[in-house]
């Protein structure tokens, strides 16, 4: 069988599309095959779960929820956030390594090599979700507001760890060097998902620190999916998490990809 | 026609010229060796002919076509191996392949089939399925170029395809470049190593500070240098003057002979042989230890251009295209 290659063909977006899925099942194919990300995908969050659950469990009460209710929302998004990393180490690794060269030598979208990236973070993060979820329902957690709430909570929180792939984006095609990217992508996020209400209720935090995880995106998201997992009231969160999902998504595409194509015509 | 063609090509890093007005082109089927020293500007040519990086001036065109208005009908055309293999070391060299196959808008069962074809034709049906990342130096460079081949391209580039490989792997990679040239593949070969443009190109351009200085057959070039030289290792006691008069009949007249403690280094003509020389030297009855033509190569070519050796220190120019190096240039 011979191709036959359009030497004349144009893009589009349908195009861009097909580039962008080709990238991602690059960087997917590789998955089972690295044991660290597959326990970083699946191990990590399950330690967590056990961890938060039984050690700090005990002393942390949180009003109005049974703790595990209360958790693993706050794991499922911060395990989804940390995920986001790999997209600033991995751009940062195609970079040094001449990969992007060989990308951008291609006839295909430019945003395709970024887009390709953040969506393979995106399925990771579904896969970690699922295993996630056995050990959650395991130790005691239930979709308390119904199977469509608990459906709306975790798209909630993929939306925002997708946007999050943005923003690594952007590090990982900022920073210096793989090394760079590997903390630059990371350390920012303990004092994200930290400060926030993921594993304590904001309100035993002391009056500033409140101030600062209450405006945090994180808290806000976690806050929206919590509810909706455990049947209250979601009130604002809802559509704040989305709202802010969607403005980091938009803003850090529009900069990353800006920043793309800078960054590779040198 | 040439199917490459670079008209008076500049680009500046910064206050660094990296090329000063640049021309070059290349004939359907040919190679192009494009010679010259560390950071004389070889990659930024390079990428700037595959669409990797605009020119600040001057034009480019392949297959006609200009290479910043028209950046995705030249990469439809064009295959690139850069300094660094650039494999997915996560996968498998067959996936590696596909992966391009894909990206050229192949169906699935086309890609697998090109994929084959190559795994085959580069001797690589045994590490098909085996993941890149634990493969020698050799071996990835062999998958980077078979990459660069899925779409059958019309031009390739190789940048310093044999850098960093073992003295093994480089033959087996000149190999591979002849076969690529035997099928009349167009090709621009950039390189530091003399005995590589001599060995692979039809012609060569030599560059230096981001100007060709020189260009032509490898021939022709030498021809600039002079011709070739017969280091003559003197008896004990041995005569100068005998030795002089029994080569007569070769000495070229437009070099001049040096005396180097034993070794008497003598001009001589176009085709001059060991044999020639032994044969004279018998017949004059003059005896002598040792005997070698010496024929000029592309490092004297250099020399006789520039006044310094290709291989006298230069700031790198690595053309690597890791970040560091971007922000280094900034």
């Amino acid at each position: 069988m011979t191709a036959t290659i359009n030497r004349d063909a144009a893009g589009g977006v349908r195009w861009a599309l097909h580039d962008s899925i080709n990238e991602a099942g690059r960087h997917l194919r590789a998955i089972p095959r690295s044991p660290e990300q597959l326990l970083f995908a699946t191990l990590q969050p399950i330690m967590f779960v056990l961890l938060f659950r039984y050690v700090f469990g005990g002393s942390i009460r949180v009003p109005g929820y049974r703790y595990e209710q209360f958790l693993i929302p706050g794991i499922f998004a911060q395990t989804a956030v940390f995920g986001s990393s790999y997209t600033a180490i991995g751009l940062a690794e195609d970079l040094s390594k001449g990969f992007i060269d060989r990308l951008r030598s291609l006839p295909i979208s430019q945003a395709a090599v970024l887009i390709g990236r953040t969506l393979s973070d995106l399925v990771r993060n579904i896969i970690s979700f699922v295993v996630m979820f056995v050990v959650a329902f395991a130790i005691g957690f239930r979709f308390e507001g119904g199977i469509l709430n608990g459906l709306l909570a975790t798209l909630l929180l993929l939306a925002f760890s997708y946007s999050f792939s943005w923003i690594q984006a952007w590090v990982g095609l900022s920073v210096g060097s793989v090394e760079a990217a590997n903390s630059a992508g990371f350390l920012w996020m303990f004092p994200l998902t930290f400060v926030s209400s993921a594993f304590v209720s904001t309100a035993s935090l002391t009056p500033w620190l409140r101030r600062i995880a209450d405006l945090n995106p994180f808290t806000v998201v976690t806050n929206a999916a919590r509810a909706l997992y455990s049947d209250k009231p979601v009130g604002d969160a809802a559509w704040q998490s989305l709202a802010w999902a969607i403005g980091i998504t938009i803003v850090f595409a529009v900069i990353s990809i800006r920043k793309f194509e800078r960054v590779a015509k040198r | 026609m040439p199917v490459v063609v670079a008209e008076g090509l500049q680009k500046h890093f910064g206050p660094t010229k990296a090329l000063l007005g640049l021309d070059l082109s290349i004939e359907a089927g040919t190679v192009l060796g494009m010679l010259g020293p560390n950071g004389a500007g070889k990659t930024t040519a390079v990428r700037i002919l595959s669409t990797l990086l605009r020119p600040d001036g001057g034009r480019a065109f392949i297959d006609g076509i200009d290479v910043v208005r028209e950046p995705r009908r030249v990469r439809n055309r064009i295959g690139l191996t850069g300094q660094y293999a650039a494999v997915d070391e996560r996968l498998t060299a067959r996936e590696n392949l596909e992966l391009i196959g894909r990206f050229f808008r192949m169906s699935s069962a086309e890609a697998r089939a090109r994929a084959s074809e190559l795994l085959a034709r580069f001797d690589l049906v045994d590490a098909a399925d085996r993941v890149v990342g634990g493969f020698s130096g050799g071996m990835r460079r062999r998958i980077d170029i078979s990459m660069s081949l899925v779409s059958r391209p019309l031009v390739l580039f190789l940048d310093e395809p044999t850098t960093g490989l073992d003295p093994r792997s480089r033959l087996a990679m000149w190999d591979l470049i002849d076969e690529l040239v035997a099928d009349g593949m167009t090709t621009l070969l950039t390189t530091q190593y003399l005995d590589e443009a001599e060995r692979l190109a039809h012609e060569v351009v030599v560059i230096d500070h981001g100007q060709a200085i020189a260009g032509g057959t490898v021939d022709e070039l030498k021809d600039r240098v002079g011709g070739a030289r017969a280091d003559v290792t003197l008896a004990a006691g041995g005569d100068q003057n005998s030795v002089m008069s029994a080569m007569s009949a070769m000495v070229r007249s437009s070099g001049s002979v040096v005396r180097d403690g034993d070794v008497l280094q003598v001009p001589v003509r176009a085709g001059t042989t060991v044999l020639n020389v032994m044969r004279a030297l018998d017949a004059a009855g003059v005896e002598i230890v040792d005997l070698s033509i010496e024929r000029p190569t592309l490092d004297d070519v250099f020399m006789t251009l520039t006044g310094r050796g290709a291989s006298q220190d230069e700031p790198p120019d690595t053309g690597q295209s890791t970040i560091a190096k971007r922000k280094a240039d900034k």
